[in-house]
């Protein structure tokens, strides 16, 4: 084994050795309860990946994560913290059902597009503003996105239980529901719609698109040093404005996938949590588009295990927000071993998947 | 519908602003207060919302156990200092990031807050009392508007202590010194590292007793929707204050009084489309950032070191 | 890399499944589980916490009735969000747990999630809490369970018109749903059978759970002059405290809350799941068809009234007790035209009265004259 091989393996090492010290530390919490810690394991695996029925529930919780995900680590390469997917998700459900409705009578095919199209359409011009407003008014993304994010929550409720809702829908506001025919099916041979390939198609090509292409490279350096960015004739503020709007086209697209795929319709229903879980899974993901896949499916799992620690060992729903947050505070934390494991060698300094971390603010 | 016998019409809709800035704004001004101190070292804790609820669920059942509210506000900032002092401590190891920790905290704040506090639903725990600065009023209104709590008036006079403090005090120089440029702190002989860990300290101290005021006073107790993201919100008043904690202090009386206007429109009897006018705060907040922000130009009075802003 | 990840902790669990099977013999909670063949297993899920003080307490009270039941085991979950994760969770408790009758207790969950599901396992029972099951509309396994609390909401009007003295009633409620709505006009005809002068202020806070939202909007009507509140939100908690605070009058929904407010707790619409939960376990048991469409109010024993607080007169009593012991014989009717809404026009016509079985009203889109506020 030479040390080179044992470098290469040195993160994911680390993120074993991470995850094994959370999940000492949450079994020392389970046994603290009074609960065996054996056996919330076994159900945890049980419940997220001990079948097939797990695994399939498991991936139907995690496609929407994938692209939240995404709407945070794409921005993210060009060094800005976006913190805005529930309310972009809102809108792109919005503006996906609207869309939906007006293309009725059309072929489903073309319907389905339409409405992911809007979806993603409502959701890069909502996103982009924070990145139109960095640019041109020095406006701090993170905060405008969490403020437009509030905002587009608002505009959906309006929407759905105004001037959108069907009256038929009473207890539940609701646009209109699309037809049976419209509503985007599962992959063959599996109970999991759609969305989850269209979600990992769009993790590929970002992360394809960054990694090999001028793309990439060009956000990574706009992100890390506007100022060598320009020098190098590269537009920074339309960079800017196009990370920010590509990111909102991905949260927008989730939002437009749960009405088409799941709800049918638009209404409060869609404002669950996906877009804030987003940010988790990008962070955890170290803002790697390709790595946001296998996070989102981790948290997916711990999400769908809840639900058996909840059934069969009456454990509150809480425990596996309490199991999350451990495994982010230590996985998280071990960055600081980073290079350090095997060898005094250092790894060099500028690693291209998390600008903002490394290159930061000076 | 017109004003009845002891209705106050039209009127009300100030009044509730103005009480709703006061009443609403104490949480959002404590944790910008405690964010302020924190950031100006140069570090941003974004689990301020893990925090403040955490911070909500331990004061309530420290007052429900001692009996004593004041006792449960110190519990919740013991237990706020305990997170940011994690955090701290994270976030100086090498190349951890200090956004990335605040999201964890944020999470593990909540899950074991919310885990913990099933039982304290239900239970009611003793409040804060007020003092009542309505006295020379005839009107219920006017009194109840002005029943202070003092944690405001801590909270104010903490901005006001604070804004001279960073100027003209020797250990405001140095936390400034230490947030703007580490290598001029190190230059001065300043130890770096332990003035960041403590400032975090504070900001989780002061988030926690933020939380202790919603649960112990207002709304006055404790359930898992007791947040609606005012720790969240509170972390973005810091950069929209400019770290100023006197401009901390205005902003979170405006973002209160915002939030107070939906449901006194609506209590006088105009109820249309309150789904944007409970949106007020957030438009108002967006729309004067966008009119004294300047393009193309770093913010000004950002700590050098913060990695939020560049 | 990321997959070998997966694989390695599948390796672990495995592992320590294995362990767990060595030590079994102590009696682990799924070995419970697969000892449990001929009990028949009732699934239950609520959108908020089990322990809201609320809505959704008021369920799993139902849900620890019937685990009390014998023959009768319970699996449960909450906040479970009206996404995808409410369609596996049921299906995770029926193929997990062997479900064969689930409660489904939100609203939101019944179109698309609880019909899709209901498809997909014909054998297995879905009581839906809150939804319209129609005939030849929605699949046979699936049937809607209500109570009609308007009739306690009305009740509550009733002895709210009897103490107030700005004539100003204040209501706080999340949506404009029908389900909301009916319990808004219910409470002002109620008020108004009293005196008709009286108004209901309402205000929306736009969801279900918003603490401060609700204490801001307490404050707001008390502020207008309202001097009894009452409220359509899933914790009633703060506004209840809040009116207490305050020193007016306020009357308690989903749940008895007169420990909060000692002085100014006036009754109360409570929730009674019990009676329609053991009606559809035992349907099931029995192998009786499923009841697709159940609903009552206080004579069938679905909701109550909290005893009143001592701040109620004695003419109040007898009023109220008077109109309760109609309902209780099921020959009162609340909504009997002609009934104007808020905007002036006639929403039931003279002559015409819907009793409480009447699904029209369960389509209610307007305030009732006299309610201060707009849909």
């Amino acid at each position: 084994m030479s040390n080179r091989i044992l470098q290469k393996s040195e993160p994911f090492l680390l993120l074993v050795f991470a995850m094994l010290a959370a999940m000492l530390l949450f079994a020392m919490f389970v046994a603290v309860l009074g609960q065996s810690p054996l056996a919330v394991y076994q159900l945890l695996y049980e419940g997220g990946f001990g079948s097939a029925f797990a695994w399939q529930n498991t991936l139907l919780r995690a496609s929407p994560l994938i692209l939240t995900g995404l709407a945070v680590a794409i921005p993210a390469q060009a060094g800005m913290v976006m913190i805005g997917g529930e309310g972009v998700l809102a809108l792109g459900a919005l503006l996906g059902a609207i869309a939906g409705l007006m293309l009725d009578g059309l072929p489903p095919l073309m319907v389905q597009s339409g409405i992911l199209l809007a979806g993603m359409f409502a959701g890069a011009c909502w996103s982009g503003i924070s990145g139109w407003l960095r640019n041109y008014r020095g406006v701090n993304e993170t905060i405008s996105s969490l403020l437009l994010s509030y905002i587009g929550i608002a505009l959906l409720n309006h929407f759905v239980e105004g001037p959108l809702k069907d009256p038929a829908s009473l207890n539940k506001p609701s646009t209109r529901p699309l037809a049976d025919s419209y509503m985007i099916g599962n992959l063959p041979g599996m109970d999991v719609h759609y969305g989850l390939l269209i979600g990992v198609v769009c993790a590929l090509v970002a992360w394809l698109l960054l990694k090999y292409t001028t793309v990439g490279f060009s956000l990574r350096i706009v992100g890390g040093n506007p100022r060598a960015a320009m020098m190098a004739g590269l537009r920074v503020n339309r960079w800017i404005v196009l990370a920010a709007a590509a990111g909102g086209a991905a949260a927008g697209l989730a939002g437009a996938i749960e009405v088409a795929a799941v709800q049918g319709a638009a209404s409060a229903s869609v404002i669950s949590g996906y877009g804030y879980a987003g940010i988790l899974v990008a962070f955890l993901a170290r803002q790697n588009p390709l790595a946001v896949i296998p996070v989102a499916i981790l948290i997916g799992g711990i999400n769908a295990a809840g639900g058996m620690l909840q059934r069969r060992l009456e454990m509150p729903d809480a425990s596996v927000l309490v199991l999350q947050g451990i495994v982010f505070v230590l996985v998280l934390g071990s960055d600081t071993l980073r290079g350090r494991l095997f060898s005094k060698m250092e790894v060099p300094a500028g690693n291209v998947a998390m600008p903002v971390l490394t290159e930061g603010a000076k | 519908m017109t004003d009845a016998a002891s209705g106050l019409g039209w009127w009300g809709v100030p009044l509730a602003v103005l009480a709703g800035a006061i009443r609403v704004s104490t949480p959002f001004l404590l944790v910008s207060l405690g964010e302020c101190i924190t950031e100006k070292s140069g570090r941003i804790n974004l689990g301020l919302e893990g925090v403040l609820i955490m911070g909500a669920m331990s004061g309530y059942g420290a007052s429900l156990a001692s009996g004593s509210p004041w006792l449960g506000v110190l519990a919740a900032g013991a237990v706020g200092a305990l997170l940011g002092l994690l955090h701290g401590i994270l976030c100086s190891l090498r190349r951890v990031n200090d956004i990335a920790i605040g999201i964890a905290i944020m999470l593990f704040g909540t899950g074991l807050a919310f885990f913990l506090g099933k039982p304290l639903v239900q239970p009611q725990a003793p409040m804060l009392t007020s003092l009542p600065l309505g006295f020379w009023s005839d009107m219920p209104q006017v009194q109840s508007a002005l029943q202070i709590n003092p944690l405001f008036l801590i909270g104010v006079a903490l901005a006001v202590v604070l804004h001279f403090a960073f100027r003209y005090t020797r250990w405001g120089l140095q936390l400034r010194i230490v947030g703007d440029s580490e290598m001029a702190a190190k230059a001065l002989g300043y130890q770096v590292i332990p003035v960041r860990i403590f400032a975090t300290i504070v900001g989780g101290f002061l988030a926690g007793v933020g939380g202790a005021f919603l649960s112990l006073y207002y709304p006055g107790s404790w359930n898992e929707g007791l947040s609606s993201g005012q720790g969240i919100i509170a972390v973005a008043l810091v950069i929209f204050a400019r770290w100023e904690p006197m401009r901390c202090l205005w902003a979170s009386l405006l973002f209160g009084g915002a939030g107070a206007l939906g449901p006194a429109l609506q209590a006088a009897g105009f109820s249309g489309g309150y789904y944007l006018f409970n949106a007020a705060p957030y438009v108002l907040t967006l729309v004067i950032l966008i009119a004294t922000c300047a393009p193309n130009q770093k913010l000004s009075g950002a700590p050098g070191e913060l990695s939020l802003v560049r | 890399m990321k997959n070998s990840k997966f694989s390695s902790d599948r390796r672990k669990f495995l592992k320590s499944a294995g362990a767990i099977a060595a030590i079994s013999a102590v009696g682990m909670p799924y070995m419970r589980n697969a000892m449990a063949a001929d009990k028949l297993t009732v699934g239950a899920i609520y959108v908020g916490a089990r322990n809201d003080y609320g809505y959704n307490q008021s369920h799993a009270q139902a849900v620890d009735f019937i685990r009390r039941m014998p023959g009768i085991k319970v699996v449960d979950e909450e906040k479970v969000p009206e996404t995808i994760a409410v369609q596996k969770s049921m299906e995770a408790m029926i193929q997990q747990d062997g479900a064969k009758l689930i409660f489904a207790t939100s609203f939101g969950y019944f179109n698309p999630h609880v019909l899709k599901m209901a498809e997909k396992y014909p054998d297995v029972r879905f009581a839906h809490c809150g939804g319209l099951w129609t005939e030849g509309k929605d699949p046979m396994n699936v049937g809607s369970f209500f109570g009609y609390i308007d009739e306690c909401e009305y009740l509550n009007g009733v002895v709210a018109a009897h103490v107030t003295k700005s004539k100003k009633l204040g209501f706080i409620a999340a949506k404009p749903i029908p389900q909301v709505l009916r319990n808004i006009n219910s409470f002002t005809l109620g008020a108004q059978s009293v005196n008709p002068a009286i108004t209901t202020t309402v205000i929306f806070t736009g969801d279900w759970s918003m603490p401060v939202k609700e204490a801001e909007a307490a404050n707001g009507l008390i502020d207008q002059g309202c001097d009894v509140l009452t409220c359509h939100v899933d914790g009633p908690k703060v506004i209840i405290e809040t009116a207490e605070k305050r020193g007016v009058y306020s009357c308690g929904y989903h749940a008895n809350q007169a420990s909060l407010a000692p002085k100014g707790y006036l009754t109360g619409a409570e929730w009674d799941w019990a009676t329609p939960y053991k009606m559809l376990v035992e349907a099931t048991e029995a192998g009786k068809p499923m009841i697709n469409f159940l609903r009552g109010g206080l004579k069938e024993g679905f909701v109550k009234m909290s005893p009143y607080g001592k701040a109620v007169p004695a003419k109040a009593r007898k009023v109220a007790d008077g109109i309760k012991s109609k309902m209780l014989k099921g020959d009162y009717v609340i909504f009997k035209g002609p009934i104007k809404d808020n905007t002036g026009k006639i929403v039931i016509e003279a002559g015409k009265s819907h009793g409480q079985q009447d699904v029209a009203l369960e389509q209610m889109n307007y305030l009732v004259a006299g309610v201060v506020g707009k849909i």
